[in-house]
């Protein structure tokens, strides 16, 4: 991650130093513009050294088609560095990232990031040409995974990431990813359990055919009892194993005595199979056997649709995820690569641009400017001088620093967070959904209903009659397409979020989300961009705007400090030609002077430039930090630096605010409560300077006053807060990028539409009720054909699917319909 | 008409090879991931791959 977005910065420097008016030629490998020709063989363009060795690796490794695959498919790549993934290769790491190894054979399974074509998986699946010791990989590509198998004689762990990095495939190593995976075994047991239901079902229904066109007559007795023997064989592991979770389910809300809905659906199985055997063992009938393996079909059906995981996305993220595996340390001359969990405090490291800060640390030397919106909510970058107190999770943007680390990696101020109550317990209890709730009711009428029936019918006409009556209410009241109404509705929302790209953690969220009445919004990274800073020149009054060659000369300026406005102001402005300074002198908390060619230049807070006889004139209508510009003993005018806003992130928060309480808490300084006050009204509660404890514990106060809290956040400050609350949203700039534990994964750019997810959350239960409503009328006709004592095996094997599949039908109708009025689904 | 027990019997037989084959597919993992599969099919050349990754290797998967 850190890799990628090193890249991209570069990337974008790169760009503002090319004239523009030039077309630079586009690398034949990753595409980027290169910046001349030198690098050009056969007629086609390089824009780096890197690039063009994967070219020539590729090419001899008869590899070439990955460029027919797609046009520009590489991946900007860096020098090779195997010294950097020397930590790989210690026991304590190793053993930790292999899933296999013997003396033959190691397996091991990474996450590559920069996967993103089919020519990706192409190249990575052909590993194997490119080195002997490589044996088979295989990339999932919704996981963004490669999963390779090496010959660890051949070929060290090191070696492998080396050779990954150096086709530009670098492995995203976390501290989080150390941590074993559970292996999703349920996932393939439920598709086994539905493929033996689906098995069981349509060979019942097969054999059970004659019956239902009277075909009896002249089949004769002797084929009844085959057909019968083998209807109950083929239903008994279609009962044992294929509804094994819902009698174990349903014992469990017994013993806790609540009524969820897995309970009468139990009831009805098991009075299904019990009347079946009993019938078909007496000879007295011929049972509802392939209603019964119909009915735990759909229902399985409904678990799958439900259970549909987002591969890429992970809502059990912690700060173990954020931190990189592996720091540079200084031993003596030499740096070497070390993995974070080895790290010893007083370890001397080398932190690079863009690198994590990964333990509190003490700063030795270089200038250090650690940016903490990620971490804090700061906007703006911090200056720190050498012997200052460095905390865990700040990014160095600039030059390299030398830290001296002060505590183990897990005792940090940032990751005590995670020692919070809130990450210890369960968040959700799925008791409350609206389908258990309404199965509460629903249970207890079913089971007065049957034994009502059973009563009236033993009096009226014997035992036998009543004992039928009570069966068949069971059977006909078995809850099947009341138990699929929510999973399919919740379940086409879920999916047509996703494309969107809002994902959630499971469909439940979007009952609770519903119920929100409060909604919380952190300011930097959510409604504001992280790193935009919106920089805009106000010429002093009867002055013009800056010409190039003033550009220049402010941003050269600029550029002699690493205080965070000066570096904002000279990335704004570029730099074409490099005015040369002298006399630069920097007065901390006040400003820059500099003198080109007898000309002096002065760059600072409007307050210091009037102290020195240069009054900025009228303030500039905008929010924000100002820095005033002066040249030659003239005021030129203002810089203001304002934090830019999201799309539409105003108009959300001011149409949300008269229907909901709303709050903001920001780790940042106050700078910008005008512009937030006038957003979000007079109504609301705006805090500034909040740590993370106290976000968390403004939620809690929250709920304590009986609100149903919603947590818009991004960084790990907002960590705590988005656990506590009912429903934790997380902004991410990229999908599958970094984001602390959540209900909701939101790609950045659909903040603004935060609003229509709330609306088509109330739509979506809103369907719910209807649908319960739909199920509750088939059921009400089932059972009063059923207390009538007239229900046949076929009323039943026609009236089951009928009812689930109109449900399901009306589920996935009515939620798609929603969701097209409200525009959050495009077709 | 007793023809039809062993005329069931075939059909049961048949459907339970691809019951097995179904509970292959599962066990292999071959739900697990659905998108990969759909680009591989799309680089594979017809022949291009002389050199097999070993066959050791692919006992693990």
């Amino acid at each position: 991650m850190i890799a990628t977005s090193e890249h991209s910065l570069e990337r974008t420097a790169d760009r503002l130093l090319e004239p523009k008016d030039a077309v630079p030629a586009a690398c034949f490998h990753c595409g980027e513009p290169c910046r001349d020709e030198s690098l050009a063989r056969e007629g086609k363009n390089f824009c780096c050294q890197g690039c063009r060795v994967v070219h020539d690796l590729l090419a001899e490794s008869g590899l070439d088609q990955f460029y027919q695959l797609n046009e520009h498919p590489g991946v900007r790549v860096r020098p090779r560095q195997t010294a950097a993934w020397e930590f790989l290769d210690e026991p304590a790491v190793r053993d930790k990232l292999l899933d296999f190894a013997d003396d033959k054979m190691a397996r091991v399974t990474l996450e590559i990031p920069a996967i993103h074509c089919v020519a990706c998986v192409w190249l990575l699946e052909n590993l194997f040409r490119l080195h002997p010791g490589v044996g088979r990989s295989q990339v999932n590509f919704a996981r963004r995974e490669v999963a390779i198998s090496y010959t660890p004689a051949k070929l060290k762990l090191s070696e492998l990431a080396a050779l990954l990095d150096s086709i530009g495939y670098p492995p995203h190593l976390t501290l989080g990813g150390l941590e074993r995976r559970p292996r999703d075994g349920a996932r393939r047991r439920l598709w086994l359990q539905m493929g033996i239901a689906g098995f069981g079902f349509g060979n019942i229904m097969l054999i059970s055919l004659p019956a239902y066109l009277g075909l009896d007559s002249f089949s004769g007795p002797f084929f009844r009892v085959v057909f019968g023997a083998l209807s109950l064989a083929l239903a008994l592991p279609v009962v044992v194993y294929s509804a094994g979770d819902y009698w174990r389910s349903a014992w469990t809300s017994c013993r806790q005595r609540i009524m969820t809905l897995d309970v009468p659906i139990a009831l009805g199985l098991a009075a299904l199979y019990v009347q079946s055997a009993f019938e078909i063992l007496s000879r007295t009938g011929e049972g509802y056997l392939d209603s019964l393996a119909g009915l735990v079909f759909f229902l399985l059906c409904g678990r799958i649709f439900q259970r549909r995981a987002h591969d890429r996305i992970s809502f059990e993220r912690d700060y173990r995820n954020f931190f990189p595996l592996a720091a540079t340390r200084q031993a003596g001359q030499r740096e070497e690569s070390v993995a974070i969990s080895q790290l010893a405090v007083g370890d001397r490291l080398v932190i690079r641009h863009g690198e994590l800060i990964p333990a509190d640390a003490k700063l030795i030397s270089g200038p250090a400017c650690i940016d903490y919106s990620f971490v804090t909510g700061e906007s703006e970058p911090v200056s720190k001088q050498a012997g200052e107190h460095l905390q865990a999770g700040g990014k160095q943007t600039g030059g390299a620093i030398e830290v001296e680390t002060l505590r183990p990696v897990s005792q940090s101020y940032l990751t005590s967070l995670w020692n919070n109550d809130a990450f210890r317990k369960e968040k959700h209890s799925c008791l409350y959904s609206l389908t258990n709730r309404f199965s509460r009711w629903f249970t207890r009428i079913v089971i007065l209903l049957s034994l009502g029936a059973a009563g009236y019918w033993t009096l009226r006409s014997g035992l036998g009659t009543g004992l039928r009556a009570f069966t068949a209410v069971l059977i006909v009241a078995c809850p099947c397409a009341l138990a699929l109404s929510a999973p399919f509705t919740l379940g086409t929302a879920q999916r047509l979020l996703a494309r969107m790209n809002v994902f959630l953690r499971n469909i439940l969220v979007l009952e609770t989300m519903a119920r929100v009445d409060a909604i919380v919004f952190d300011k930097t990274g959510t409604l504001t961009m992280a790193e935009a800073t919106e920089v805009r020149f106000w010429p002093a009054e009867g002055h013009r705007e800056l010409t190039r060659e003033e550009m220049d000369l402010a941003s050269g300026l600029a550029r002699q400090s690493a205080h965070p406005y000066s570096v904002r102001i000279n990335r704004h402005l570029g730099l074409l030609s490099s005015p040369v300074f002298e006399h630069v002198r920097e007065v901390p908390g006040a400003g820059l002077t500099g003198v080109v060619s007898g000309r002096e230049i002065l760059l600072g807070s409007p307050a210091w430039l009037q102290r020195q006889g240069l009054p900025a004139g009228a303030c500039p209508p905008v929010e924000g930090s100002l820095v005033a510009l002066a040249i030659n003993g003239v005021c030129r005018g203002t810089f203001s630096l304002a934090s830019q806003a999201r799309d539409q992130a105003d108009s959300l928060v001011r149409n949300l605010a008269g229907r909901y309480e709303l709050a903001l808490l920001s780790g940042d300084n106050a700078r910008e409560r005008d512009r937030f006050r006038e957003w979000f009204g007079s109504g609301s509660r705006l805090h500034f300077n909040q740590s993370p404890l106290e976000k968390l514990q403004f939620i809690e106060r929250l709920q304590k006053a009986g609100r149903t809290v919603m947590m818009v956040g991004d960084g790990l400050n907002d960590a705590g807060a988005l656990r506590q609350s009912d429903v934790g949203v997380a902004v991410v700039e990229k999908t599958g990028a970094f984001s602390p534990a959540s209900d909701v994964i939101m790609e950045a750019t659909q903040v603004g539409r935060l609003g229509d997810l709330l609306d088509f959350s109330r739509q979506s239960v809103r369907i719910i009720r209807l649908s319960f409503a739909v199920s509750a009328l088939y059921n009400l006709i089932g059972i009063s054909i059923a207390a009538a004592g007239v229900l046949s095996p076929l009323i039943a094997a026609v009236l089951m699917p009928l009812s689930s599949v109109s449900v399901v039908l009306f589920a996935c109708g009515m939620t798609t319909w929603a969701a097209k009025s409200l525009n959050i689904y495009q077709s | 008409m007793s023809v039809i027990v062993i005329l069931i019997l075939a059909s049961l037989s048949v459907a339970l090879v691809f019951l097995g084959g179904f509970i292959w597919a599962v066990r292999s993992g071959q739900y697990e991931d659905t998108q990969t599969p759909s680009m591989r099919i799309l680089t594979e050349p017809e022949g291009a791959r002389k050199t097999k990754p070993t066959s050791d290797t692919d006992k693990l998967a």
